[in-house]
């Protein structure tokens, strides 16, 4: 069995077998973090990234070791029970306690009154206080939940999709609250998440999983910008259309929510409608390759 | 002047029924609700069969399976010296399992209703079993609670048939409120029926009412959108 380096404080490496969208398969994942990290786990649904966080959370059983901060968790002999595991989870729900209000539902976690106040302060909802869970909108849910799940100064949080019943605007807030509430209490994080700009935004690893099995892990830095060597910026984008203007080509793409015409050179007969590619700026030209 | 002591009897009995269903449903309907067994189906048959079953049916098996001539008569006969026919001990036994189901089918209904996340919340901030049930589940299912609590006192003080067969209608130790009304009819006492019937008849009306006043007043509190 590997033995836990002194500086690795989490140590996870767990299968399970699941019966999901992909029928059969088998989720098999080795991570390490050191104290401090932010990762992102990111996949497609059903891809085994939510049972990834619950088998953490000892919300589910699954064969494996994982062992935090020298305390083992999860191994042959031994499953501690999540009532027992030092971690604060935010549901996608938020599953607030409806029949406890605000600060109630902080306090059930920990009787620290004043932890309580600081963390309400801190997310600007203490006037909130008194009120119901089912009298809050989704963001203030959002931020009642994430307090109280840092009511335990937990060594790992653990995140499901926090993010994505949410506004932009809103969604923006609440990542940058979630950013420095994870530098001011020194936790250790793993987000499940959608969105390449929240990874870039908020972690300093990830992984992507797929069928249940990771097939990238890294630095989001690296991961996600598609730039090679010279080019300035590389974006992603699906050619919608391909017109004939006079002697040229011209592809019509469409880069996130933006269409953008791009001309192709005497490459034109290589793209497809429908294809994605990448477009980027070399010295002072548009260029567009196919992705790869 | 009018004789309460049916309408005590009465009361007594479905206060005993409540208290001890409400001991027992609690754990058996958390138990249906999320179990994955394969008995789950037969179980649940045999707690709705008092629903279908004529009491008399019903009545006629308690008395034999309750009388000194079949083991568990004799048996709570021997060790607590209490005969279970004919008797207010039997009443009870009997009400039990003729009001099992309006306790344990609202409970049931509810447990499976709540959000299993909230119950992985209150696991995760480090509270056992036992005080998740007390402080997350009972208080997220209080209306399926009070309904199931005041359907089953209800229900126990309205029943005829089986309290007839087991209890026999003895004045003072068995006969309740509505076997009262019975014996009046067949006595052509239809004055005291007629009172005896109202008082029931408002009785049940308030408590109904109760139910369902409560019911929508916590709603709205839970769901007081601003």
């Amino acid at each position: 069995m590997k033995k836990t380096k002194e500086n690795l404080m989490i140590f996870i490496d767990v299968r399970k077998k699941l019966h999901g969208v992909y029928k059969d398969m088998e989720l098999k994942c080795n991570i390490e973090l050191k104290k401090g990290d932010f990762l992102a786990v990111c996949g497609e649904s059903g891809s085994g990234k939510t049972t990834l966080l619950r088998v953490i959370a000892g919300l589910e059983r699954a064969e494996g070791r994982i062992v935090v901060d020298g305390e083992v968790w999860l191994d042959k002999k031994c499953f501690l029970p999540p009532q027992k595991r030092e971690i604060g989870f935010l549901f996608q729900n938020y599953a607030l306690f409806p029949n406890m209000n605000v600060m109630q539902n902080l306090l059930y976690v920990n009787n620290d009154e004043k932890f309580a106040k600081k963390l309400l302060e801190m997310s600007e909802i203490y006037e909130l206080k008194d009120r119901y869970p089912a009298s809050l909108s989704g963001g203030q849910k959002q931020r009642v939940a994430l307090c109280r799940a840092l009511m335990k100064k937990p060594k790992l949080l653990l995140l499901d999709e926090p993010f994505s019943a949410l506004d932009p605007k809103m969604r923006e807030k609440l990542q940058n609250e979630l950013s420095y509430f994870h530098k001011e209490f020194d936790l250790t994080t793993i987000m499940v998440t959608h969105s390449p700009s929240e990874i870039y935004k908020l972690a300093n690893k990830m992984i992507e999983i797929k069928k249940g099995e990771i097939v990238k892990k890294g630095n989001p830095k690296e991961a996600l910008l598609n730039t090679k060597s010279s080019e300035k910026f590389a974006l992603e984008g699906i050619i919608i259309d391909i017109k004939k203007v006079d002697v040229i080509y011209v592809a019509v793409v469409a880069i996130g929510n933006n269409l953008v015409e791009i001309v192709l050179s005497n490459e034109a007969k290589e793209f497809k409608t429908g294809e994605k590619v990448i477009v980027s700026n070399k010295a002072f030209s548009v260029n567009i390759r196919k992705k790869e | 002047m009018i004789d309460f002591t049916p309408f005590i009897l009465s009361f007594k009995l479905a206060f005993f029924v409540t208290i001890i269903l409400l001991i027992i449903g609690i754990p058996f309907a958390w138990f249906l609700a999320s179990t994955k067994s394969k008995i789950k189906p037969l179980l649940e048959t045999i707690t709705a069969l008092p629903i279908v079953l004529p009491p008399s049916v019903l009545g006629f098996y308690l008395l034999v399976a309750l009388s000194l001539n079949s083991p568990i008569g004799r048996f709570f006969y021997e060790m607590f010296d209490v005969k279970l026919v004919f008797s207010f001990p039997g009443l009870v036994v009997a009400s039990c399992i003729y009001s099992f189901p309006f306790m344990i089918q609202p409970l049931q209904s509810g447990f499976e209703s709540l959000d299993k996340s909230l119950i992985e919340a209150s696991y995760v901030s480090g509270k056992s079993k036992i005080e998740t049930l007390f402080k997350v589940i009972i208080p997220n299912i209080k209306s399926n609670l009070l309904t199931a609590i005041i359907i089953t006192f209800a229900h126990t003080i309205g029943e005829f048939g089986v309290v007839l067969m087991v209890g026999g209608s003895i004045p003072g130790k068995t006969e309740v409120a509505s076997v009262a009304i019975y014996d009046f009819v067949e006595m052509m006492d239809y004055k005291s029926a007629h009172i005896y019937s109202a008082i029931m008849l408002v009785i049940s009306f308030l408590v109904l009412f109760v139910v369902y006043y409560i019911n929508e007043k916590n709603k709205r509190k839970f769901n007081d959108i601003y």
